[in-house]
């Protein structure tokens, strides 16, 4: 028996070899099984949060030689920064789960068996410390994400988890490539070849590799986030994937991207980081501003939410490359919050379809009078994803806005109109699917929650309140990795020379926010 | 300013006055349709009030205790943080919140009790008292937040117990679009209050000053003195980026929009967020950073001027309504843009006087008219209306004294502060003689249109139909009591601040002063007593002019309105202000998004496709050639994937995802060649 981080990493495939010995045929008990492997996983990572010290390094570690021939270890640990994300995904696990309880009809088994899969990917991606682990996880992640889009989707569910793949594998393989020149480049100087992150992050790389191999990393994470403009494949995979995908989707997965860039592309690349940052930044204000604008239009609901992904994501973009504590631990501290609001939000979404069998907004209308306890489920979720000060989505925009001032007033000014934009879609939408009288006759007498659909959204919305009343265990806890985080950027790279290339971008960003 | 040497008490009393409404809206928000359906609306209301009236009774003995000109603060723990920023969750009672607080609780409470009766029989009783007291919490954390971000905090609070209340009654549309509607706006003044807040916590930063907390800023604010924001002066920058923030909450041009349209709540909430409370936060705002204010001459002139027109404006507005409570909403636009004046001359004190007062005899005007609307069926057409005052003594009398407070008679409380303010405006150290002349006509507008709503509501013949006539009635005494309540303080709530050119003492200017910056306008008793003059002057022609207008010759407005009809049309219609920024501001972002919507759907998603095609294309053509170096590799591959990648083979060709996975063999095959190589070399 390994120690806690392992256990997390091969409980769900514990779990699917459990479950190979319960019949498909007895979905009921597939289901007990499945959720129990979830709520066990869920209460394994709790010690978790109180046995970890905060000290700035990496805790929990575990390490062991995989491929030794090529410096391949299995090196696991967790700092500030992957605890809260880790503790997420095994806290929406078995919520998630649950929401799904009636709606996979087919197929039960092997959608718990990718579910379990699934997290197995996840977890190992936030907690692996050799790069080469990490990218087995990143990819492992993809395939079961892939075939929950694919085999319990919607009509176009084929599209959009091609899409989805296609668009994932571009930037991993070159990812792929770019680690593997990485590991080679730093074998030449320290004469042996390694994967683990903590040998590479203090290798010096010349500025020109940085730029390249940055380019690499940054393209696969940006794809991840969705960072504008390779966000479309986010629609598509929302609005075809089962709500428990979606919840998953916008919960943990979205988070991979913006983490690599965190625990990756930035501290191994600091140079190359801090030149792209003006460009990086500037598809984060793009992102955030269309995002929202996009959103405000949507017909469908699903549709709505997943641009309103975009839209956030680009404030934990802008507050990465703002370079200081609060920009870094506000970027955090909106993965989080939009981890729990957004995911929210899609299994509300998911309430409605399930009673509704549709999406679309024109569909509803007065919902507040038959399903008066989900509307206020629902306002509540809404009002988080808005950042209403107290919830949880206010204290990450709040501190990215911060950061993000400090460095550069104008940026922070337009990426705050996206918090006036988040309120126009988000209220908008409310509006019309709650309020005003009751136009189809079959919302009249909708069923409100359930006891089931009540169990999995109050701890998420407790989770909300708690993150917006009470922040400060969680910051305090990833203080000291930020800290640490931000000397690994400055180490050996304080030079502010920039290619002319990458200046000509920075100032036109500058003259453009001037113009505003 | 007088930084108080009293010293700053340490207390936990201060915590109570903000968590007992808090306690009385979470009960009744999780139990009280329970409640409701078993026990009826007894238990609901008896909570809702206790609650606010508890609070009150507490928020008292707190003051009482305050020593002289000083302060006590309430420290709970630290809410957030990050690298040198750090918001402590601590609240403030000082002069300046004491005021706030008692004015907030008191009228809070007395509106509690009158909603037992009007929401007498809704189905949402609970749901109403609910939102009621997290108004009142949130309400008083704005005003006993200690730090900028606090009262934002409460500020955002508010804004979102408007708009649930707004669209109380959810299943009516256009309800419903009004709480938005007044969510939104108030959002984009948000806007400004957040770059505000940021710049002003950069700028004080750079002097190495972190914190947000009034007093530490207080102190340090004259460091900011020569810096720039953007080409601007930082102070000039920061008061009025939180000046936009102000304009939204305290419904100033441009962004008074939202206001008369929220008068679709319910009236007792019209009432207490929409007249006394909530939409003076602005006010208040600019009086507790009135450090900030008093270095910034620019952005003071701005307030001045932008309340100024408010005041001037809305006034116009308010001759040309039919609707009881859109004439009231009017006049409060135009009070508030009256406070604003005040605030912005620099004599916080006295805008704070005026916000007092005006709580007063407003909040007593909106139950009044409740009172008319709760008699007549919900009849708000002043058409309507007429000849009440016999059926309605105890209504018509609370509505005549705060009319006569309103209109500014001598010795009522409007009166003092009113004058007050208008006295700062013309002789005030940031006074004008157009800013004074502003905000006297719009006096004396207001008395005229106020005169007119009594002529009509209470005066001549009724004008309802038999129907409603019958069922006329006096309000019962749960709503009479506190409407007399109120009527006491509109006459008698001005008399703590006479002023010494009347023979009084100015108490409330002196009482507020050691929390508020003060200057001192200028000039002699007498210039005072000729402006108070004609200021009751032009006020008592406005009620002549109304009596002439309403009572003696009640044909003469329509045919003054037959012939000047395109100016009443452009009166009556708002100035189409609202048509304005539909076809402007609205209709520009959403003809935008649209336009987004179909970039982002065929030329980015167009030009995924497109690769995505000849991607497919090429695996096609190179698909025979893999499969002959890598055949191995993609069959032990492809069986592990077993019957979804025969269905994805069925429904596509299956080629794309062969191709994906050869491609990654093969890179995989010649990194692994290439590592082996470079090891070795």
């Amino acid at each position: 028996m390994g120690g806690i981080l392992t256990t997390l990493i091969f409980l769900p495939l514990a779990g699917m070899l459990l479950l190979a010995f319960v019949p498909g045929s007895n979905a009921r008990a597939v289901r007990l099984v499945t959720l129990l492997v979830t709520v066990v996983l869920f209460l394994v990572s709790v010690p978790l949060a109180w046995e970890f010290e905060g000290t700035g390094g990496m805790e929990f570690e575990e390490r062991a030689p995989w491929v030794p021939a090529f410096g391949i270890s299995y090196h696991v640990g967790i700092d500030g920064i992957s605890l809260f994300l880790l503790l997420l995904t095994t806290f929406l696990a078995p919520l998630v789960y649950l929401s799904a309880w009636n709606a996979i009809t087919s197929r039960v088994k092997e959608f718990a068996l990718f579910y379990l899969l699934l997290h197995t990917g996840m977890i190992g991606a936030f907690v692996a410390l050799d790069l080469f682990l990490f990218y087995v996880f990143w990819e492992l992640m993809l395939v079961p994400m892939a075939f929950l889009i694919g085999v319990w989707g919607g009509e176009r569910r084929i599209y959009a988890a091609v899409k989805f793949v296609l668009y994932t594998v571009v930037g991993s393989l070159l990812m792929l490539a770019a680690l593997l020149v990485l590991a080679r480049h730093a074998a030449e100087a320290s004469g042996s070849l390694s994967f683990d992150w903590a040998d590479l992050v203090g290798t010096p790389v010349p500025r020109t590799l940085q730029m390249l191999l940055f380019g690499a990393f940054a393209l696969a994470f940006a794809i991840k986030v969705p960072l504008f403009p390779f966000h479309t494949w986010l629609p598509d995979a929302h609005v075809e994937a089962p709500t428990a995908g979606s919840a998953i989707l916008a919960g943990i997965l979205l988070k991979m991207g913006t983490y690599g860039f965190l625990r990756y592309a930035m501290p191994l690349f600091p140079e190359a980081a801090q030149a792209a940052a003006p460009l990086l930044a500037f598809l984060a204000l793009v992102g955030i501003v269309y995002g929202a604008l996009v959103a405000m239009v949507q017909d469908d609901v699903k549709k709505l939410v997943a641009y309103s992904s975009v839209s956030h994501l680009g404030f934990v973009v802008l507050g990465l490359f703002a370079f200081n504590t609060s920009g870094i631990q506000g970027a955090i501290y909106v993965m989080l919050a939009h981890g729990l609001s957004t995911s929210a939000l899609f299994l509300l979404v998911g309430v409605m379809y399930e009673r509704r069998h549709t999406r679309l907004i024109s569909e509803y209308g007065g919902l507040a009078r038959p399903m008066p306890l989900f509307a206020a489920f629902f306002l509540v979720t809404t009002l988080a994803s808005i950042g209403l000060p107290a919830l949880c989505g206010f204290v990450g925009e709040f501190l990215v806005l911060f950061g993000t001032f400090r460095v550069h007033p104008g940026r922070a000014a337009i990426a705050a109109t996206g918090v006036v934009l988040g309120a126009v879609y988000m209220l908008w939408m409310f509006r019309r699917v709650f309020f005003g009288p009751i136009t189809a006759d079959a919302n009249r007498n909708l069923r409100d929650l359930s006891l089931r659909e009540i169990v999995v959204l109050v701890p998420l919305l407790v989770g909300m309140v708690v993150l917006g009343v009470r922040p400060m265990p969680l910051l305090d806890r990833m203080e000291k990795a930020v800290e640490r985080h931000i000397e690994m950027m400055r180490g050996d790279a304080r030079a502010e020379a920039e290619t002319p290339e990458i200046r000509f971008v920075a100032e036109a960003v500058d003259s453009m926010e001037e113009a505003r | 300013m007088h930084e108080s040497g009293a010293g700053i008490a340490e207390t936990s009393l201060l915590r109570w006055i903000v968590l007992l409404p808090l306690l009385g809206a979470v009960w009744n928000g999780f139990l009280g349709k329970r409640i409701q359906r078993r026990f009826g609306e007894r238990p609901i209301a008896a909570v809702g009030c206790l609650a606010v009236a508890a609070s009150f009774l507490i928020a008292l003995r707190a003051v009482l205790a305050l020593p002289p000109g000083g302060a006590a603060v309430d420290r709970i723990y630290t809410w957030f943080g990050a690298g040198d920023l750090h918001v402590p969750f601590a609240l403030l009672l000082d002069p300046l919140s004491s005021v706030m607080a008692l004015v907030v609780t008191g009228v809070s409470a007395l509106i509690h009790l009158y909603s037992i009766g009007y929401m007498r029989g809704d189905r949402g009783f609970y749901r109403y008292f609910s939102f009621l007291n997290l108004f009142v919490f949130a309400m008083l954390l704005l005003v006993l937040g200690d730090n900028i971000l606090l009262l934002f905090v409460g500020w955002e609070g508010v804004g979102l117990c408007s708009y649930l209340l707004i669209g109380f009654w959810f299943a009516d549309r256009e309800k419903a679009a009004a709480g938005m509607k007044a969510f939104l706006v108030n959002r984009i003044g948000d806007l400004g209050f957040i770059v505000g807040i940021l710049a002003l916590w950069w700028s004080l930063a750079k002097h190495g000053l972190f914190s947000l907390d009034f007093r530490a800023m207080a102190e340090g604010i004259h460091l900011l003195q020569g810096d720039t924001i953007l080409g601007v002066p930082a102070l000039a920058f920061i008061g009025i980026a939180l000046f936009v923030g102000a304009a939204g909450k305290s419904a100033q041009i441009p962004l008074y929009v939202w206001l008369p349209d929220a008068m679709a709540g319910p009236t007792p909430v019209s009432a207490l967020i929409h007249a006394a409370t909530m939409v003076t936060a602005g006010v208040y705002m600019i009086a507790r950073m009135s450090f900030l204010y008093s270095l910034a001459p620019q952005a003071l002139a701005v307030v001045a001027a932008i309340g100024a027109a408010t005041a001037l404006f809305a006034a116009t507005i308010g001759f040309a309504q039919t609707d009881i409570k859109k004439v009231l909403a009017y006049s409060t636009v135009s009070q508030l843009g009256t406070m604003m004046l005040g605030v912005g001359v620099g004599a916080y004190a006295a805008g704070i006087f005026h916000l007092m007062t005006h709580a007063f005899f407003k909040a007593c005007l909106f139950l009044s008219a409740g009172s008319v609307i709760h008699a007549l069926g919900g009849e708000q057409d002043l058409r309507k209306m007429g000849g009440l005052r016999k059926k309605m003594p105890v209504t018509f009398l609370a509505m005549f004294l705060s009319t006569l407070a309103i209109a500014g008679i001598p010795g009522f409380s409007g009166f003092f502060s009113k004058d007050e303010i208008l006295w700062n405006a013309y002789a005030g150290p940031h006074g004008h003689w157009a800013l004074w002349l502003a905000g006297v006509l719009g006096a004396g507008m207001t008395a005229f249109y106020m005169f007119r709503l009594l002529f009509l509501a209470f005066f001549g013949t009724c004008r309802a139909d038999e129907e409603t006539m019958r069922h006329l009635h006096e309000s019962p005494r749960v709503m009479t009591v506190p409407l007399i309540a109120l009527a006491v303080l509109s006459v008698a709530g001005g008399w703590v601040g006479i002023p010494k050119a009347l023979g009084g003492g100015n108490h409330f200017h002196y009482y507020l002063e050691p929390a508020v910056a003060a200057h001192e306008a200028h000039g002699s008793h007498a210039l005072e007593l000729v402006l108070i003059a004609v200021s009751v002057l032009l006020a008592l022609s406005g009620i002549a002019l109304a009596y002439h207008f309403y009572m003696k010759k009640p044909d003469l407005p329509a045919r003054l309105t037959a012939r000047a009809r395109g100016l009443h049309r452009l009166v009556e219609n708002k100035y189409y202000v609202d048509e304005i920024y539909g076809a402007t501001a609205v209709r520009g972002v959403l003809i935008l998004s649209r336009a987004l919507r179909v970039f982002d759907d065929y030329v980015i998603d167009g030009i995924v496709n497109l690769t995505g095609w000849i991607a497919r294309i090429v695996a096609l053509i190179s698909g025979w050639f893999d499969l002959v170096f890598v055949d191995g590799l993609v069959n032990a591959l492809a069986n592990g994937t077993i019957d979804l990648g025969r269905r994805a083979r069925r429904l596509q060709t299956g080629a794309v995802q062969t191709y994906v996975l050869a491609v990654f063999g093969g890179i995989l095959a010649l990194i692994a060649l290439y590592l082996g190589l470079g090891g070795r070399a």
